[in-house]
């Protein structure tokens, strides 16, 4: 019963989040939306029994990607009037991506319901007394290795490409040398002198 | 405890939800009593550092103070700026303050006193310490206001960069203890120094990572010498500057009970948690609760971190991302190459 009752509380509030990160007129209102959506989508994966892969939904999704989402949305100031301004410009763009996404949908459905090509995948796995990290860890160090080790070498290409798209040298700026700063003694950067009267000293 | 419900009498449905909410309440309830009394600790330890003498006047020794400024600030009028997004203004409080709670289900207080025994424990307190920057970083923008906002920021910031490193420290414990859950953490550490302490601490590999560890959660907290984001020779109030009454206090509970919490995950990860430091029997160290031991050591690492808000002075920002990405993350990274060549070398070998 009470799993039954999360369900469609969770499903819910996915579905009703997700419609209004769309229609919300504020972005920043949209981002919280879509932190709800995640949060709720976290939640029918802990129903779901895949616990590890809700928390790090929350982790990666709300906890990263969500916060870098908002810090954009709040710097750039999106006057969202304008924005829609355009609205019947694109409406047939927007029509043509959203019709190949249904159709993709019901061939996809009706490929699954006619029995697919892997049978043996569609079952549900064996349930055995592993827990759900160590069960995905042993698929992915064995079986997807170098699936798993081909993903960490594009997310590395994208890394670098990231930081040397935004990296450039700067002339004329001082940076700060912590360690010469470190190695600094108060005898190097201080003198004791002891001027005569009216005669000033030399700095 | 819903065992108990049901040898009353009850339909075990009812227990479960009735012992659950029981246990919530069990938590909820002294740790805010614990946070109002750790407030009153944290003045009189800074009043001494500074030769003061701290609160004194409201009740013994000033005892009563936290709860009389409780009732001040509740009975205060809740005042929302003309050009700050309500709805969110208001959320962001409330948001930091049961976030701070959540992630106290997971903490075990005994040997199987836990509101929730889950094996993802630790990944729960990271992802819910993860969704205490969203109170900070809304509070500042729906304030409408330009400290507030640059406070955010600089919050958004600071906590992404020191949850990284958190996450690898956390995953050098993990390797240790072989689990993610905090109770079979704790067990793990059970003699792990030559059979005799009771702690990942001692542990020559395992001790950089507690400093970094602790030195982080200050971080994570927005505590001194981290507390940029509400630097006030900078910010005013920082994220708070427009709010007051209830939703202030909201912050002011949640950020205290988000450092009982960082001290608490100190207590458990590194130094035994529930367990006594020792493990010898000669001493009837086992006699006494293990909910002793593990509030004795959350005091100690309380007593830390009020001593160095007494003691240290502010990080300016840029030193603050400095220590985070160029010190905390290479040391933490290479120490997660040594302690899994190490332990397979040892342990899996």
């Amino acid at each position: 019963m009470i799993p039954f009752i999360a369900f469609y509380l969770f499903a819910t509030i996915v579905i009703a989040s997700a419609a209004m990160v769309i229609f919300a007129r504020n972005p920043v209102h949209s981002v919280m939306w879509l932190i709800l959506a995640f949060f709720n989508a976290a939640g029918l994966m802990l129903l779901a029994g895949a616990e590890f892969i809700a928390m790090l939904l929350v982790i990666v999704y709300v906890g990263a990607v969500a916060v870098l989402f908002l810090f954009v949305v709040m710097m750039l100031n999106i006057d969202f009037a304008e924005l829609r301004a355009g609205f019947v410009r694109y409406l047939p763009l927007g029509a043509l991506v959203a019709i190949i996404l249904v159709a993709e949908l019901i061939f996809a459905l009706g490929a699954w319901s006619a029995g697919g090509v892997d049978l043996a995948a569609r079952a549900a796995p064996a349930v055995t007394d592993k827990s759900n990290i160590q069960q995905i860890g042993e698929l992915l160090y064995t079986r997807y290795i170098f699936l798993f080790e081909a993903a960490g070498i594009v997310l590395l290409v994208a890394m670098i490409g990231a930081i040397v798209l935004t990296h450039r040298q700067r002339g004329g700026v001082r940076i700060q040398n912590i360690s010469s700063q470190n190695q600094r003694r108060p005898q190097d950067a201080t003198r004791l002198v002891d001027p005569g009267v009216g005669q000033g000293m030399e700095l | 405890m819903t065992e108990t419900f049901i040898s009353w009498g009850m339909d075990p449905n009812w227990a479960w939800g009735v012992a659950t909410v029981a246990g919530i309440l069990l938590i909820a309830l002294p740790l805010m009593l614990a946070v109002a009394m750790i407030i009153y600790a944290d003045r009189k330890i800074w009043a001494a550092m500074a030769l003061r003498r701290g609160p004194n006047v409201v009740g013994p020794f000033g005892l009563l103070q936290s709860f009389a400024d409780g009732l001040k600030v509740f009975l205060q009028e809740t005042i929302i700026p003309t050009g700050a997004n309500r709805g969110l203004f208001l959320i962001a409080p409330i948001i930091t303050f049961t976030v701070a709670l959540m992630a106290w289900a997971v903490i075990p207080f005994n040997s199987g006193a836990v509101l929730a025994d889950i094996n993802v424990g630790l990944l729960y307190i990271l992802a819910i310490s993860s969704l205490g920057v969203y109170g900070v970083v809304l509070s500042g923008w729906a304030s409408n206001s330009k400290y507030p906002f640059f406070s955010a920021m600089r919050a958004a910031a600071q906590m992404i960069s020191y949850e990284v490193s958190i996450g690898f420290i956390l995953v050098g414990v993990v390797l240790y203890a072989d689990s993610f859950n905090l109770n079979e953490i704790i067990k793990a550490q059970q003699g792990h120094g030559l059979g005799i302490v009771n702690a990942f601490g001692f542990n020559l590999l395992l001790f950089p990572l507690a400093v970094i560890f602790l030195i982080a959660s200050l971080a994570e907290t927005a505590r001194a010498p981290f507390d940029l984001t509400e630097a006030e020779s900078e910010l005013v109030a920082g994220y708070q500057t427009e709010y007051s009454s209830m939703s202030f206090a909201l912050f002011w509970l949640g950020e205290y009970a988000n450092v009982l919490l960082m001290a608490t995950l100190n207590a458990i990860l590194f130094w035994g948690g529930w367990l006594p430091p020792l493990n010898i029997d000669l001493i009837p160290w086992f006699d006494i609760p293990g909910i002793v031991w593990l509030f004795a050591k959350i005091l100690f690492f309380f007593f830390i971190f009020s001593w160095v808000k007494a003691t240290v002075p502010r990080y300016r920002y840029d030193q603050l991302m400095r220590l985070g990405w160029k010190i905390f993350l290479p040391i933490s990274l290479i120490w997660i190459f040594l302690i899994s060549g190490w332990l397979m070398l040892t342990r899996y070998s």
